[in-house]
């Protein structure tokens, strides 16, 4: 971008220096500088943004923002701050991006004008976000300072602050959040090993709800019908689940010792958790040091299967007709991913997409599949019927890829 | 410091005197000679990304602790040598060895300790092993 600015400098004296008569030229030349330089597309038409997504270009701090239908980059925003990590949510009108950096930074992208709306830095170290139903909240939760903060949706104001801190004064890293109905979220706290619900149906004196939960929490999902909300646990052999229709019994574990008594394998990659993983009556659920993907009747909570896969799997995502699960991995085999039938429980194919496969995003009915390959520089699009590629798009070191469908789920 | 086993004031001065004659700076030096460019630059790249998943791009820490050398300065190498070959027990972070070997453990941690270079991208992948 510098040659804008020396190109704006001369444009400025010469209209200084010009008779009227000359305006009729210089500003249409001034016009057509300033757009060549500019990051908006072209065209300028109204069109909806039910078809868009944004990219996460990890090492440079840019966002590229993307239209599914036509599968192109429309353009590349830059000055988001430190994506490695990054996540998104979506506004309620799919219009604006909320992009939570690794860095702290909450930013609003305008998905349509292609620029950053606002952004503020909230914190030291941040993983994450979500958005209350009502769309006027945006919650980011963070591990320095450990916590969780309230954002007005449209202002990015500071409307609230719920420090991650029990009796003994332990400050512990906020994860696995996610909203639910009232406006409330809940999250776990990876040191403390609690499960809270905080309430900010009157944003600005936010009541918190306090459950046990298990040991090291490390992600959580909430079903997409809102009433489970399941913690990984890292520290233990199981999960933690809270019915949040019958809050009253508190949390309980499910698939207790699914690592029966081995050695755990090292995890080079703490799996993600939403509510991909629920499909049909199962969910499909990451084991933890082990290369299994665990199947759970989502009635009873009892395991009825597990799939033996190629390593430790970190996105277990259902298909969004739930027919098959697609899986990637953890480093080093983070080049490989494996999908799994829903019917027959096995294996069915086994993709080499490219290096460093480190999402995967699904179209909302799930015919394509998009997937970021960090090391090689580029998403690729796959037919999920065929399993053939239909499409390369560059993007340095692509990491999260967030389609504006989420904005209309629970959990995402 | 006084060991039981040498009770003389004579035995402690030798041993000072051998503690003093392998000062702590050249086990990284002498023990790790630099890999060859390919792999310093293979290694760069997996410690900025892939460590860089739980301790951030930047180091400046996330579920894992920061590794800037400002969060380091102080730390004994040989301990941060031996997480990230075997691991820190209780913690999730996993034990390296055989993703990077023992001089490599040293290579890095010396580099982490001296400010951590620049991620030059992945290795093309006409090298890649």
């Amino acid at each position: 971008m510098n040659p804008k600015k020396p190109a704006r400098r001369e444009s400025r004296a010469s209209t200084r220096l010009a008779p009227v008569a000359l305006w009729g030229l210089v500003l249409p030349a001034i016009v057509a500088l300033l757009s060549a330089c500019s990051t908006v597309p072209a065209q300028q038409a109204v069109r909806g943004t039910g078809d868009l997504g944004v990219i996460i270009e990890r090492a440079d701090g840019k966002v590229q923002v993307v239209e599914t239908t036509g599968r192109s980059v429309l353009a590349t925003v830059p000055g988001v701050g430190d994506l490695s990590h990054a996540s998104v949510v979506f506004s309620r009108d799919a219009r604006y991006a909320y992009v939570f950096g690794r860095d702290g930074g909450l930013t609003k992208v305008d998905l349509l004008l292609a620029r950053v709306d606002r952004r503020v830095v909230q914190a030291g170290n941040a993983i994450g976000g979500s958005i209350s139903h009502d769309g006027r909240i945006v919650v980011a939760q963070n591990y320095a300072p450990g916590g969780i903060k309230a954002f007005d949706a449209d202002t990015l104001e500071l409307l609230a602050e719920v420090p991650a801190v029990t009796e003994d004064g332990t400050r512990s890293k906020v994860v696995g959040l996610a909203d639910l109905s009232g406006n409330r979220f809940i999250y776990s706290l990876f040191e403390a090993g609690e499960i809270w619900i905080t309430d900010f149906s009157d944003p600005r004196n936010p009541r918190t709800q306090r459950f046990a939960g298990g040991k090291q929490p490390y992600d959580a999902l909430v079903t997409p019908d809102g009433r489970y909300y399941i913690a990984g646990l890292f520290g233990e052999d199981g999960l933690a689940m809270i019915d949040l229709w019958n809050l009253e019994q508190g949390s309980r574990k499910i698939l207790s010792g699914y690592g029966r008594g081995e050695t755990p394998l090292p995890v080079y990659k703490m799996p993600h958790l939403r509510g991909w993983s629920i499909a049909g009556d199962r969910a499909y659920l990451p084991a933890i040091g082990r290369h299994e993907v665990l199947v759970v009747d989502t009635d009873s909570w009892e395991e009825v299967g597990r799939v033996p896969v190629r390593s430790q799997p970190v996105f277990v995502m259902a298909r969004p007709d739930g027919r098959e699960i697609w899986v990637n991995f953890a480093f080093p085999e983070n080049g490989w991913v494996q999908v799994i039938d829903a019917v027959s429980g096995k294996v069915t194919d086994t993709l080499q997409p490219g290096r460093a496969i480190l999402h995967m995003e699904f179209l909302s009915k799930g015919q394509e599949v998009w997937l970021s390959a960090r090391d090689d520089n580029k998403v690729v699009i796959y037919d999920t019927a065929t399993k053939q590629p239909i499409k390369t798009l560059e993007s340095a070191s692509p990491s999260g890829i967030f389609f504006t469908s989420r904005a209309a789920r629970t959990g995402f | 410091m006084k060991n039981p086993s040498f009770p003389s004031d004579v035995s402690s001065v030798l041993l000072l005197a051998a503690a003093l004659a392998v000062p702590a700076p050249l086990f990284a030096a002498e023990a790790a000679p630099a890999p060859d460019p390919l792999r310093a630059r293979e290694l760069v790249h997996i410690v900025r990304q892939d460590c860089g998943s739980c301790h951030g791009l930047t180091f400046a820490g996330g579920l894992g602790p920061a590794l800037t050398a400002d969060a380091l300065a102080g730390k004994p190498a040989e301990g941060l040598v031996a997480t990230i070959v075997s691991g820190r027990p209780g913690t999730p972070m996993p034990p390296f060895l055989g993703i990077v070997s023992e001089a490599e453990a040293v290579w890095i941690v010396d580099q982490l300790m001296r400010g951590f270079p620049a991620d030059g991208g992945a290795v093309p992948a006409a090298q890649a092993r």
